[in-house]
């Protein structure tokens, strides 16, 4: 399970001079903001844009615009389900069911006691051994409802 | 004496139990007080027969796979005492589903040791960059254009061709980019080089910098990939370490850097401008063409961008020479493509072959048919923007032209098996689902025209005026194939309509048979 740091400005400051150098430094901001908290907090879209010295609305716009930025906190652990044709072809529909049914959530969820967010990924390469998983950050592959539910028990003892 | 075992580390195989397999050989060799040397390799790509471990001998690598945790202490034990074991599978070299294979891009991935430079060099590594730096600028590009290479990212544009111009190009600053950004449902390829040979690829780089006059390059990877990710950043350290990066590449007055950079989630910015729109820290909002990113690319500034099977490839072509690449393929699709057979089939992997093989070859007798053992109905071709192709269709050969010909395309070179309980209709809805979730929002035919496309797909399903919405299920195609900026946009109308021409039935109109194939 990932420990994240609380939201701190000092914090966000020194993650922000350590990349402001760098060409093109706002991703490797934003990947940094959300590695250190888990999110990137609404405070931290000023921060930067004051920094790299773009609008909040640039900021925001990039913040937005890509799948794998929170704008708060997920679930203490975070399931990832492969949706694309390769896992949909091996039975990957079925999977996905399952652990919604299971979970009691939806897809793009997060669980009511906040164990568990349940979300689609769009392909993590693993196309020849479908279906495929990644629970927080390690990868699982030939998914069937026992190896789910393993997974399931191991986010939600 | 110390036995060397070999178990991949490659994302595929620690899907499916590599890492405790390694930990439980660990454990056997402890117990046993036997020396055990683990190598950490890519993956050969039997991806069936993975966790495949590979053990030395003095014949070579005997393989056995698929293993699991439990298999570790008796296979070991085999190996001690000659014995024989139900999932010892040979020499690894010497399995047919290899050994028919023609492996240049991948000749060392599952071979080496992804963060070994010293082991790459030993598996001649590093001969086309200096090769490069013997020939020169111009003539290493000649070699390339001379070889044929199309990209192999999808769009088969000519690889010699966009370096020239870039290196024609007057400015002090120039980049090359590798588009590592494989988001194809269905392709593993660059994946696969980045986690099991990634010193192919800065070699591919490092003589594209050297050769246009590019001293700094990026590779953006998908944030999907983090065993990549983590085995290019090693790799790059490495390769500064050992010369093949930083000042004076290969003993040439050359200089060329390295960074790695990661996505965050957006299939659009496999899209070239959208990429570099990405890199410079903006939404990846596809870019208007021209002017092309050979002249006006990353910051404004001359690029090189290509994918990283495209920068793989170039090594050994420069170390044989283009006449020895350019021998392999048919017509205008020259050298070997990787080609990756994945979803419901029996031997899913990657198959790295001369162009020219058919679809039915590769799905039939390659990939041994579907998983299920039922039979095949459809597969789709080049990613979530490919056409599906019937079985009627099973004649095509592996070539762009041919694909094109047939309304498909050949892209990354993916091929997802599906069998007779798939729902033609309901990938159609998926793939302009996808486009609807994956737009980058610019133009409208892909905003807009994806959002109606599931709607009009959901009218046809129920059967709500069903004629007439095929109709502007068919319009809305035109438009977006020829109104769209991108691919995203463009190509999603090959899945849509190839399930619609080849499978009508499931849409719910009278099953047609399918017209001459051409």
């Amino acid at each position: 399970m990932p420990a994240y740091e609380p939201w701190n400005v000092e914090r966000a400051n020194a993650l922000i001079a350590e990349h402001a150098g760098r060409e093109g430094p706002l991703l490797p901001i934003l990947h940094a903001f959300q590695e250190e908290f888990g999110y990137v907090d609404a405070a931290a879209e000023p921060l930067i844009a004051q920094a790299l010295n773009i609008s909040r609305a640039e900021v925001h716009g990039v913040v937005t615009f890509y799948h794998d930025f929170r704008r708060a906190l997920a679930g203490r652990h975070v399931l990832k389900l492969c949706r694309a044709e390769a896992c949909q072809a091996a039975g990957g529909d079925e999977i996905a069911a399952r652990a919604e049914q299971q979970l009691g959530t939806a897809m793009g969820r997060t669980t009511a006691d906040g164990s568990v967010t349940l979300e689609p990924v769009y392909c993590l390469g693993l196309c020849a051994t479908a279906p495929s998983a990644m629970l927080d950050g390690r990868v699982h592959g030939r998914l069937d409802d026992k190896r789910l539910d393993a997974l399931l028990r191991e986010a939600r003892p | 004496m110390k036995l060397r075992v070999f178990v991949p580390c490659d994302a595929g195989a620690v899907a499916v139990g590599a890492d405790l397999v390694a930990r439980a050989l660990a454990e056997a060799a402890r117990s046993r007080d036997v020396a055990l040397d683990i190598v950490r390799t890519g993956s050969r790509g039997l991806y069936w027969l993975e966790p495949m471990v590979e053990i030395e001998t003095a014949a070579g690598r005997v393989a056995y796979g698929p293993m699991g945790q439990c298999d570790a202490a008796n296979v070991l034990d085999a190996t001690l005492g000659h014995g024989a074991h139900a999932l010892r599978l040979g020499m690894a070299e010497e399995i047919p589903w290899l050994k028919r294979q023609t492996r240049l891009t991948f000749a060392r991935c599952g071979v080496v040791d992804p963060r070994s430079l010293d082991d790459f060099r030993a598996h001649a590594g590093c001969r086309g960059l200096a090769q490069a730096v013997t020939l020169g600028p111009e003539a290493t590009i000649e070699q390339v254009v001379q070889s044929g290479l199309r990209g192999r990212g999808g769009a088969g544009f000519p690889t010699g061709i966009k370096w020239r111009t870039v290196a024609q190009a007057q400015d002090p600053q120039k980049y090359i980019v590798c588009n590592a950004d494989e988001g194809d449902s269905g392709t593993f390829a660059d994946r696969m080089i980045m986690e099991g040979d990634p010193f192919v690829l800065i070699e591919g780089m490092a003589i594209a910098g050297f050769a246009v006059g590019a001293t700094k390059g990026y590779v953006y990877i998908r944030s999907e990939y983090p065993h990549a990710i983590a085995t290019m950043q090693a790799a790059c350290a490495a390769a500064r370490r050992g010369g093949l990066l930083g000042r004076n590449i290969a003993g040439s007055s050359h200089d060329f850097d390295i960074e790695v950079r990661a996505g965050a989630g957006a299939y659009v910015c496999g899209e070239e401008t959208s990429l570099l729109e990405s890199l410079e820290g903006k939404r990846g909002i596809v870019r208007a063409k021209p002017p092309l990113p050979a002249h006006h690319g990353l910051f404004g500034k001359p690029t090189v961008i290509n994918n990283v099977l495209s920068f793989a490839s170039v090594p050994i072509i420069l170390e044989k020479g283009a006449a020895f690449y350019k021998d392999f393929g048919m017509g205008k699709s020259h050298g070997t493509m990787p080609i990756q057979l994945a979803g419901n089939v029996k031997h899913g992997g990657l198959f790295e072959t001369a162009f020219g093989v058919t679809l039915g070859e590769l799905v039939d007798d390659i990939g041994g048919g579907t998983l299920t053992g039922r039979p095949v109905r459809a597969v789709q071709v080049g990613g979530p923007l490919g056409a599906y192709f019937p079985r009627a269709l099973f004649d095509t050969p592996f070539d762009y032209e041919a694909f094109a010909a047939r309304d498909g395309l050949i892209g990354h070179g993916g091929i997802v098996v599906f069998d007779d309980r798939v729902n033609m209709a309901k990938q159609a809805r998926f793939a302009m689902e996808f486009c609807a979730i994956e737009s980058c929002g610019k133009c409208t035919p892909c905003r807009i025209g994806s959002t109606r496309g599931v709607e009009t797909v959901d009218r046809i399903i129920t059967g709500e005026n069903r004629e007439a919405n095929l109709e502007v299920l068919r319009d809305l195609c035109n438009t977006m194939k020829f109104g769209s900026l991108c691919a995203l946009g463009g190509f999603t109308p090959y899945p849509v309509m190839s399930a619609l021409t080849h499978f009508p039935e499931d849409f719910g109109a009278a099953p047609k048979r399918l017209e001459a194939a051409e």
